[in-house]
């Protein structure tokens, strides 16, 4: 029984590692690759298509919506201290340095990684790789490289959007709805935020954004040409991606505090 | 043809907001002014104290900010901060005896630099020095020369009411 316990674990940790150094080398390979894949910029911009410009309306839409609740929630806990003045400031700091990088990255998996994955997955189920691999066509090259770059130059971008909207959502609560005085919102904003935080927030969106390309394309790619293995790889993108995103929050935050 | 140009006008669409979007917050949500040419002249001032002064604070006359702190660095010659002002270039009629001080905008807000103008006749030039400055206030000294006051004034009033 216990032997049994013992030797299940042993398994999942072997597998995890492989799984980790499977990851590691075809990191590598996709790196190795950027180069030679921006000479074809039309395969990427087609993805930035993709993973960008149709992912935008939810974007903005999740901005909006994050920023009037921070605008409520701030407004509350700092009516209590008497410096309603400071909601700028803190919603400022909230969503460039925290909440846009995060949610951005979440909704983005969501979204984009899933699309991506279950795309790669089907290609492989359907033989369209092995395919292109017959023709001597690079299937990293030609068909996951541009997804992952598309991911890669999307995301900040993405964040960038989503904290602006942001800003705008909470002062649509905090000036229109709660009374906080307009100049005082964007003047105390502007006096407390340095550029370092909003560069922070890029540095973070755009780790996000490769950690999460990468995991999109990786378990997309490597599924089990299966309809249920399809399945699985969406299933294991969105998961893997929001610990992982999870994760390296806390590790660049300590980092860069 | 047709469907790739859809995607491309989508796309630039989509990039140009998103660089527009973080244009506007490195210049408009942050204190950073992108000045082209540096106009303005810097002035120094010495300081016991700074308490949380901070470079990019405001520098204010009756409440107009005529200028940034540029550096708080400490000087060992004097054993005293060292804090460079620069001053906008228009602001250039600040009397040579102008006091500088170190004070808190609000309860909770940041510390900013506030100029008091003297009676001089000659302005500060670049490079000029503040002679006279007054220290950040700073909370603990405030608690303990409060507390030393009131333990001076006890043995007074008991030994009055004593006899």
């Amino acid at each position: 029984m216990i032997v049994a316990v013992v030797r299940e674990l042993w398994q999942s940790l072997r597998d995890a590692l492989e799984a980790l150094g499977g990851y590691a080398f075809f990191a590598a390979r996709l790196f190795a690759g950027v180069p030679r894949a921006l000479l074809r910029p039309g395969l990427v911009i087609e993805q930035v298509h993709n993973a960008g410009a149709l992912s935008l309306v939810i974007i903005m839409l999740s901005g909006l919506f994050v920023g009037m609740v921070l605008g409520l929630q701030g407004f509350d806990l700092l009516e209590r201290f008497g410096s309603e003045e400071s909601l700028g400031t803190a919603v400022a700091f909230g969503l460039l340095k925290e909440l846009g990088p995060v949610v951005t990255a979440l909704l983005f998996a969501g979204r984009a990684g899933t699309a991506l994955a279950s795309e790669l997955g089907l290609m492989r189920a359907t033989d369209q790789i092995a395919a292109m691999e017959m023709m001597a066509v690079d299937p990293v090259r030609r068909v996951v490289l541009p997804r992952f770059l598309g991911g890669v130059i999307a995301m900040p971008l993405l964040a960038a959007i989503f904290s602006l909207i942001g800003l705008y959502g909470a002062q649509l609560v905090g000036v229109q709805l709660m009374g906080v005085d307009t100049g005082q919102y964007w003047s105390q904003m502007k006096a407390a935020v340095e550029i370092g935080d909003v560069m922070e927030g890029v540095i973070k969106s755009g780790v996000f954004g490769v950690a999460c390309s990468l995991i999109a394309v990786y378990e997309g790619f490597h599924s089990a040409p299966t309809a249920e293995g399809v399945g699985r790889a969406t299933t294991r993108t969105v998961v893997i991606s929001s610990v992982v995103v999870l994760l390296l929050d806390y590790m660049l935050t300590a980092v860069m505090r | 043809m047709r469907q790739s140009r859809a995607i491309l006008l989508g796309t630039g669409l989509f990039v140009l907001l998103g660089f527009a979007a973080l244009f506007f917050l490195v210049t408009q949500i942050t204190s950073r002014e992108f000045g082209l040419g540096d106009a303005g002249y810097r002035v120094i001032a010495m300081f016991d104290q700074v308490g949380g002064l901070k470079p990019g604070a405001p520098v204010s006359m009756s409440g107009v900010t005529i200028g940034r702190v540029e550096a708080i660095s400490y000087d060992f010659a004097e054993y005293r901060a060292r804090v460079t002002l620069r001053i906008d270039g228009e602001y250039n009629r600040i009397p040579e005896d102008s006091d500088a001080g170190i004070l808190t905008a609000g309860l909770l807000g940041g510390q900013y630099v506030g100029i008091g103008p003297g009676s001089a006749e000659t302005f500060l030039a670049d490079g000029a020095r503040i002679e006279f400055t007054q220290s950040a206030i700073v909370l603990e000294n405030l608690i303990s020369k409060f507390l030393f006051s009131k333990a001076a004034e006890k043995p007074e009033a008991t030994q009055e009411s004593a006899p």
